[in-house]
């Protein structure tokens, strides 16, 4: 479902106006799905001019009869495997609606090219083959459908001629499909019975299946609905980016569902500050004064400056969604190592992404299988219940409440692994919105900036334990203060005694310790002073995280004394420790330290005296415009 | 919100999930009515100013009037523009058919230019209903090391969200416009009222459908001389888009096989 269509929309450019509707093909491996789509373009006159004759003269050259599937199988690699290996989009008209087909293969080698296709569509036609019947594939094609919200399923009973037209054998499977439909809470829209292959049912009744008074495969499609408009739904707003181009600080994200207004009242999730929208802005014409609903990408201005970032839900104070750590989601799992309980896994719902463990692990079966056995773990094409502890707080809705935002995707080492819908969202603590009004110091920026002689700044020393943070830290603090300015140390361990005392050594609490001193040191530079923060920080991810908080005031310096240095020296005798086995979650000793990639400083302080990295430091803040140029002279004015 | 509507909120939520998670992006930039479109697009993702460069991979044999629109509307639209060469013809191929080795230089001017800028993420405007071996792209489509597609190992892509993590040294393809139809392409040039160049209106009972190298692009038979009559003309032909284009005639394969190496 990546695009809604509502009723009212003008598919075609003539003015006509047509509802399109995105459907995917699914089934089990070679019960007829090419057969049908090559078929039913050529019913619905859809097929370039010359294609046909020029696939019929390529299949007599190979020596080979003419199939139908042959017109999907557009790839090289494809017919020499005899396998569609991936979707197709194409596009055909029945009477009243303009169709989008996204041909899903069914191998099972396969199933994460049917999701692609599948999470896109508006409905799907479910294939059997009369002969063969109900297959695992097709149930594990109809769990999917329900897992990815198609909930209008037209099934098509193939091959009826291999079966001579059997009424009887038609009832069997239909009866046996729609139980299993039924129990999945889909419920088919037809089942028809056709051969793709002479054309019987798909866009006529011919007299073979005399016996069938229901719709055709083009009447079934023709009476698909287009997916439902989302603007009744309560106001999400996903945050993608912050932008600040020129004096505009702009939200940019899109409206997953409901609606907003400049002027609106709204609440930024999962951390509840509220604010106003002031407005919406957009290009070439900008602001733009009326409503904004589902579907739009906009971009919008707040009355006032908070920390926002990617990731984070605006909607409705009162409509909000749930904050929470701790969740329960029915997923589907791609990836070749099954998923067990304990694995470390990434998690994004929307633009938010999360590091997450998985606590619980219930219900993994194989869709696939008539009677499921319970499994531990999460095997590759199977589905299960899990719960799932997150090391950030995301705001996020159960799936019946909001299809968009009630849904998310699992990534295994930067790869999507799996996804699926957000079940409950433990503790059901609706966050209470927190109506945070800043308020601004009674001194302006440049009041102080001309007492200090520099802006306000972060300055960021990371590096390996022992590596010469702490000491070039101080000589910084000692030369800034002597030039009359205004350093203040933010020291990581010391840090961690007081503020950050609940905070141990895992990744989710490191991560946390750094927001916390990257939120310090930013306030205190927006009041005019440079923080110096002397913290390992050995995770990337984090570092940027204190970028974003920090923005423009952010310096950091990567103290990139070698590693074997730093060891010799071991002034708090940690090295020794580690080495000893007496010190987990150590960093120096493996490469769990993740160097910087665009630091504004990189420094060794082996090959330098203290004075002369100080020097340096005092340099590039001037050269960054944090230092104004010529430094005051106190003695000078006494 | 009509069906352009849509279009238009879909491409741009893309542009600005490439941005946030890339690190150094370009726009490919054939000077063609796509990536003139996706030009517009950006700049309305980013509210007016396109925030990565535009890269055109120049083959030096376009027609004169495509130079024209990229001198002319680089400037207008304050870009920030890398006009970037080929190699010579003999360092590529042989065993292509003559129009894909043409085609295949620019594949080679590419990876230059990659090497020369290390993109980590390259914009590209195509299409899935241009060409049927494009119909099987993903919106984020991971490049090998040498800029190769592996058609076989494409990883799911659901929901809109994408796989934005290319092992190191290799880059993404990133396709804002890959659900729109070349009626679509047309009938947005229309509402927003952006440039394109002439010679895709008819002029003596011809125009060009599709631009490409001057040598390997022939243009089709139409009538067609404003974007209102080519609307209508596309309602109509069942002939594809770039019959035009040499290359895609060769043989049955030499697509795929482009693609494969790296081709858009």
């Amino acid at each position: 479902m990546n695009m809604i269509v509502t009723s009212a929309s003008s598919a075609t450019p003539n003015g006509t106006t047509r509802p399109q509707v995105r459907i995917v093909i699914v089934g089990h491996v070679d019960h007829g799905k090419s057969t049908l789509v090559g078929r039913l373009l050529h019913e619905t006159g859809s097929l370039p001019e010359g294609k046909l004759d020029m696939l019929k003269a390529v299949s007599a050259r190979r020596g080979m009869p003419f199939e139908w599937s042959f017109l999907l199988d557009a790839l090289q690699t494809e017919r020499d495997q005899g396998i569609t290996i991936d979707t197709t989009q194409i596009r055909f008209r029945t009477n009243s609606r303009d169709i989008v087909l996204i041909d899903a293969p069914g191998h099972a080698e396969f199933l994460r090219n049917m999701i692609t296709g599948a999470s896109q569509a508006d409905g799907a036609v479910l294939i059997i083959d009369a002969l063969e019947g109900v297959r695992d594939q097709t149930r594990r094609h109809g769990y999917l459908l329900h897992l990815l919200g198609v909930k209008q399923v037209a099934v098509v009973v193939n091959k009826m001629d291999r079966v001579d037209f059997s009424a009887a054998r038609f009832k069997n499977i239909s009866d046996e499909i729609s139980a299993h439909l039924n129990g999945l809470g889909v419920k088919p829209t037809a089942v028809i019975p056709i051969s793709a292959r002479d054309g019987d049912g798909v866009a006529e009744r011919t007299g073979r299946i005399g016996w069938y008074k229901g719709p055709t495969v083009v009447e079934a499609l023709d009476r698909l609905e287009p997916a439902r408009p989302l603007e009744t739904l309560a106001l999400r707003l996903p945050v993608q980016a912050i932008y600040k181009f020129d004096d505009r600080r702009i939200v940019a994200g899109r409206i997953e569902s409901g609606s907003l207004i400049a002027g609106d009242e709204i609440v930024i999730m999962p951390a509840g500050k509220i604010a106003k929208i002031k407005t919406v802005e957009s290009w070439p014409v900008t602001p733009v004064a009326g409503r904004q609903g589902a579907g739009r990408s906009v971009g919008i201005t707040l009355d006032r400056e908070l920390f926002i970032e990617r990731g984070d839900i605006i909607a409705h104070a009162g409509s909000a969604p749930r904050e929470t750590r701790r969740l329960r989601a029915r997923i589907f799992w791609l990836h070749d190592k099954p998923l067990a309980k304990g694995d470390q896994i990434l998690v994004r719902s929307g633009p938010k992404e999360s590091r997450a463990t998985v606590v619980a692990i219930e219900k993994a079966v194989d869709p696939g299988e008539l009677s499921s056995t319970e499994n531990k773990a999460i095997a590759r094409n199977h589905v299960g219940e899990i719960d799932i502890s997150l090391s950030n707080p995301i705001a996020t809705d159960p799936y019946t409440e909001n299809p968009r935002t009630g849904r998310l995707v699992i990534e295994v080492a930067g790869r999507i692994a799996g996804g699926g819908l957000v079940l409950s969202v433990d503790a059901g603590q609706r966050a209470v919105p927190v109506d945070i009004v800043p308020v601004e110091s009674a001194l302006r920026s440049d009041e102080r900036s001309a007492r200090y002689r520099h802006n306000g700044a972060v300055v960021w020393l990371t590096g390996l334990p022992a590596s010469g943070k702490s000491t070039l830290a101080r000589a910084l603090e000692r030369r800034l203060f002597t030039n009359g300015g205004s350093p203040v140390l933010l020291d990581g361990d010391t840090l961690r005694a007081g503020l950050n005392s609940d905070l141990g050594f895992s990744a989710p609490d490191r991560s946390e310790n750094i927001r916390r001193l990257a939120e310090v040191a930013t306030h205190l530079a927006r009041n005019g002073h440079i923080a110096i923060v002397a913290a390992v920080s050995p995770a990337r991810e984090d570092r940027a995280a204190a970028r974003r908080i920090a923005d423009t005031a952010f310096r950091e310096i990567h103290v990139a004394t070698p590693a074997e240095i730093c060891e010799e020296r071991d002034p708090k005798g940690h090295y020794k420790k580690a080495r000893a086995g007496a010190l987990a979650s150590f960093t120096g000793i493996g490469n769990d330290y993740e160097k910087p990639e665009r630091a504004e400083l990189v420094i060794d302080t082996s090959t330098r005296t203290v004075a002369e990295a100080a020097d340096e430091i005092e340099q590039m803040l001037k050269t960054t415009g944090v230092l104004f140029d010529e430094v005051v002279d106190l003695a000078a004015n006494i | 919100m009509d069906h352009l509507d849509q279009l238009e909120a879909q491409s741009i939520y893309i542009f600005r999930e490439a941005f946030a998670r890339l690190k150094k992006i370009a726009l490919l930039w054939s000077l063609g009515k796509d990536s003139n479109v996706m030009i517009w697009l950006a700049r309305k993702a980013f509210f007016g100013k396109m925030p990565f460069p535009a890269l055109h991979v120049d083959t030096g044999k376009k027609f004169p009037e495509m130079y024209r629109f990229r001198d002319h509307y680089g400037k207008e639209w304050d870009l920030d523009l890398r006009v970037e060469p080929c190699p010579p013809i003999d360092a590529v191929d042989p065993t292509l058919p003559p129009a894909a080795r043409s085609a295949a230089r620019k594949t080679e001017g590419l990876k230059m230019a990659l090497a020369k800028y290390g993109f980590d993420g390259l914009i590209a405007g195509i299409r899935r209903d241009e060409e049927a071996t494009r119909a099987k792209e993903r919106v984020f489509s991971p490049r090998g090391l040498e800029g190769n597609w592996d058609v076989r190992d494409q990883p799911p892509e659901f929901w809109d969200h994408f796989n934005a993590s290319p092992p190191q040294g290799a880059h993404l393809r990133i396709h804002p416009i890959l659900h729109w139809t070349e009626a679509d392409i047309w009938a947005y040039t229309k509402r927003e009222n952006i440039p394109i160049i002439p010679l895709y209106l008819a002029k003596d009972g011809k125009r060009y459908r599709s631009l490409g190298d001057q040598d390997i692009t022939n243009p089709v038979a139409s009538t067609a001389s404003s974007i209102d009559e080519i609307l209508v003309e596309l309602e109509q032909t069942k002939v594809p888009e770039r019959a035009g284009r040499a290359l895609d005639h060769e043989t049955e394969d030499a697509f795929e096989r482009l693609r494969v190496a790296g081709y858009l």
